[in-house]
């Protein structure tokens, strides 16, 4: 079967909307499926896999931080990279002007500086693109 | 023929604009194209059967997919669905969007 790659261009910051979490979910799923995946991190999204997040205890429910147990973008981020390490293969770009733009440039491993030229090259180059706008 | 893929991500009674799918994915249908919309987040609301709001789609032949996840959140139940619309995991629309010829759009 012909090798299959699926482009998303994301744009929602970290805990916004569930647009990034249904992100995440597509690009799991697709990796399950043995699908390569794209990502081009533009605007807020830079920040989704910003090492400097920290999970925090929940003063209100009076949890702690092991019991809150919080989850961060900056680890679903890590755990597909994970994933997608080597056949199928995820790449994550984080816009560049974006970045520097939020001091954003402290991510996790495996995600690369580009521009929207690396867009356009995945998009290119990908069996399909899905653009999820912030509106 | 090509495969269009709408991802309705809106919930119908906060966005007027979820008018804009309905149409789009009936002008697309009628042209002979496979026409799939994809409900998500709080886009499922709509697939309840109490709420009518797809009956035109299902109608015309669209296909018409529920995330199984958007529905436990939002605590619909499987029988809680109007006709024509299965419930379904994102697998599958993972799988539609990387079909040959098919386009998807989010909204």
């Amino acid at each position: 079967m012909k090798e299959r790659t699926l482009t998303l261009a994301l744009m929602d910051p970290p805990y916004e909307s569930a647009k990034s979490t249904t992100a995440f979910r597509i690009i799991s799923a697709a990796l399950d499926q043995g699908i390569n995946v794209n990502v081009f991190a533009y605007e807020g999204a830079v920040c989704l896999p910003l090492k400097d997040q920290a999970p925090h205890a929940n003063p209100v429910k009076g949890t702690s931080l092991e019991e809150e147990e919080h989850p961060t973008t900056k680890a679903f981020v890590s755990s597909l990279l994970a994933k997608g390490n080597d056949k199928p293969r995820l790449t994550w770009v984080n816009c560049g002007l974006c970045v520097d733009e939020r001091g954003a440039a402290n991510v996790v491993d495996g995600v690369r500086r580009g521009s929207p030229a690396d867009f356009f090259k995945m998009a290119g180059e990908s069996t399909n693109t899905l653009v999820i706008p912030t509106k | 023929m090509s495969q269009y893929v709408f991802i309705e991500s809106r919930d119908p009674f906060e966005s007027r604009d979820t008018d804009f799918v309905e149409q789009t994915a009936l002008a697309i249908k009628e042209r002979g194209h496979t026409v799939i919309v994809f409900l998500v987040q709080n886009g499922v609301l709509a697939a309840r059967e109490n709420t009518g709001q797809l009956r035109h789609l299902a109608q015309a032949g669209v296909i018409l997919l529920a995330d199984d996840f958007s529905l436990r959140e939002r605590g619909i139940r499987t029988e809680e669905l109007a006709q024509g619309i299965q419930e379904t995991g994102i697998d599958r629309l993972v799988d539609a969007m990387t079909q040959a010829r098919t386009k998807a759009i989010w909204h």
